[in-house]
């Protein structure tokens, strides 16, 4: 079970959250040109890192805002919460 | 054995199953993952190909993966046609497997429920039955009633949160032990040569002009003509060595065992709404399965909150339950597909094949894809039975839509 701080609430308990996957994953800048192969990398491929790995939450029990988060996937440290908009922070 | 020792039934091992050579540094097929999957691709390799030049190169011990964390629930009621193929292909070849392996391996063909709890689940229930039988799988549709005459101890009441409104049942469907079933491979895999490399970690896999030719390990490299990739959790860290991705997550997904317990259970009974699935080993454990953690995971141990929302599950549906008390828990690594199939085929480096992206629900599959994905090595091209399941499917969007008959969240 995480204790995850969110940016506006502070650390609240996992059951708080709900999950959504990779951050940073953009809607294409012009959807009409792509091939049905960069049309699969969109929908269906996401990165899969043994590590640090960028990914999105909400907050639905509490603020109910969105956030990104910089999680360790083979320990569940947590490097870094930051708010949408924000850059991906460097971790070591 | 007394006979009241709990593992009265359970038979005796020899003393050795297999040997542990040292890795040659070359093999006509290296198969990298000791689990159920790699052990029987290397063992179907030998007996329906010939192919004995091959070495299963394991990281941690034998079948220590996700072989030996899973509920072990055995059967082939999903709802298109192409899962049918492979899952009854499955089926069928656990019905004869004891025999074929010379191996005891538990195989119980106690039924499976999977009961529906809302009117939608209903409809989808009923349909997957129509379609099962339509594919020659095995299926009926079973009032409240009738699910309370298969296994009485499920609470059938209407005055529950979530009432059983009836269940598909597959009564050819079951369990089996899952040790004895890698055991049972890897033994006779290494009696036809296959070798056994435990304690081996495949680091990196050398490409040259777009054609693999090597593994590179921790006991060294390894040069292979063929190799195959059946190291499901961690599917997407060992392609990715190839510079191949796949459209893979990899989650927790955790189990538990009560005490041992008299026989109260007689069939499997998995609840897709609820999130939990019970069956009761040879033993007399209650093994109980639940959903997948929500979060991207490699640790083998999951959050606690889903394990008791599983209990709250299985309280609810078994109310006898209340007294029985959790012995242990664990978790595995499983790598989840968009559309709840596995991937099972060729990749774009040549003479590199990929067998993933079961998820939850691969131990069924086991002889099935092992017999198919032995095929696809050997031929260099997919038996008809996994040929649905490449890559390609998405990019040409021919998906395997098997969320609603997976039958676990996620
Ligand atoms: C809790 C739980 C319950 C489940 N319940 C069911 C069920 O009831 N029915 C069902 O059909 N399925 C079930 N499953 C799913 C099923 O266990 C898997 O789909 C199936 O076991 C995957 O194939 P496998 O046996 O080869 O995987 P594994 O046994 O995990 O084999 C993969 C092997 O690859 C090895 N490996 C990984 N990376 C490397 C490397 N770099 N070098 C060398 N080796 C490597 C691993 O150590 C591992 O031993 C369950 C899974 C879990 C975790
Ligand atoms: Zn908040």
């Amino acid at each position: 079970m995480l204790l995850i701080p969110c940016p506006w609430c502070g650390p609240r308990d996992e059951v708080e959250f709900h999950y959504g996957g990779q951050a940073h994953v953009a809607y294409p800048e012009d959807p009409g040109s792509l091939s049905d192969a960069e049309w699969a990398r969109y929908l269906f491929f996401r990165d899969n890192p043994k590590g640090p790995f960028a990914e999105r939450w909400s907050h639905t029990a509490g603020c109910r805002r969105w956030f990104n988060m910089v999680r360790d996937t083979a320990t569940n440290e947590i490097h870094a919460v930051y708010r949408p908009g924000e850059p991906r922070p460097v971790v070591a | 054995m007394s006979a009241h020792d709990p593992a009265d039934g359970l038979p005796e091992h020899p003393e050795r199953l297999w040997s542990s050579p040292e890795p040659e540094r070359s093999y006509d097929v290296v198969i990298v993952g000791g689990g159920g999957h790699g052990l029987a691709t290397a063992y179907y390799l030998a007996r329906n190909h010939g192919i004995t030049n091959v070495a299963v190169l394991e990281k941690g011990w034998l079948a220590g993966g996700n072989m030996a964390r899973n509920t072990t629930i055995i059967r082939s009621n999903y709802l298109w046609d192409e899962s049918a193929g492979i899952y009854e292909h499955a089926l069928k070849l656990w019905e004869g497997l004891e025999d074929d392996l010379g191996y005891p391996l538990l195989f119980s063909q106690r039924g499976v429920l999977n009961l529906a709890h809302s009117l939608q689940d209903v409809r989808e229930g009923v349909r997957r039955v129509n379609a099962n039988r339509l594919n020659g799988v095995d299926a009926e549709w079973l009032d409240p009633g009738e699910v309370g005459e298969v296994c009485p101890i499920v609470n059938v009441s209407p005055d529950v949160r979530h009432p059983v409104l009836g269940a598909t049942y597959q009564p050819r469907a079951g369990i089996a032990k899952h040790d004895h079933v890698a055991w049972g491979f890897a033994r006779a895999a290494a009696a036809m040569g296959v070798h056994l490399i435990e304690h081996c970690e495949v680091t990196g896999i050398d490409v040259e002009g777009g054609r693999v030719r090597a593994v590179q390990t921790t006991r060294g490299r390894i040069a292979a003509g063929r190799v195959a990739l059946c190291a499901a959790g961690h599917s997407s860290v060992v392609a990715g060595l190839a510079g191949v991705e796949l459209p893979l997550q990899s989650h927790s997904l955790q189990a538990l065992v009560s005490d041992l317990l008299e026989p109260v259970h007689p069939t499997v009974v998995m609840s897709n709404a609820v999130h939990v699935y019970v069956s009761q080993a040879h033993k007399g454990e209650l093994v109980m399965g639940a959903g997948i953690d929500a979060c991207n995971s490699y640790r083998q141990r999951g959050a606690f909150h889903i394990i008791e929302r599983q209990m709250a599950a299985a309280l609810e549906l078994f109310p006898v339950f209340a007294r029985a008390h959790v012995l242990r828990t664990w978790g595995g690594v499983v790598d989840v597909s968009p559309d709840a199939s596995p991937v099972v085929g060729l990749t774009p480096v040549d003479d590199l094949y990929v067998n993933c992206g079961w998820g939850t629900g691969g131990f069924k599959a086991t002889p099935g894809v092992g017999w198919c994905f032995a095929h696809t090595v050997a031929h260099g091209e997919p038996h008809p039975l996994n040929a649905p399941f490449s890559l390609e499917r998405f990019t040409t969007g021919a998906l395997v839509d098997e969320h609603g008959a997976a039958a676990v969240a996620h």
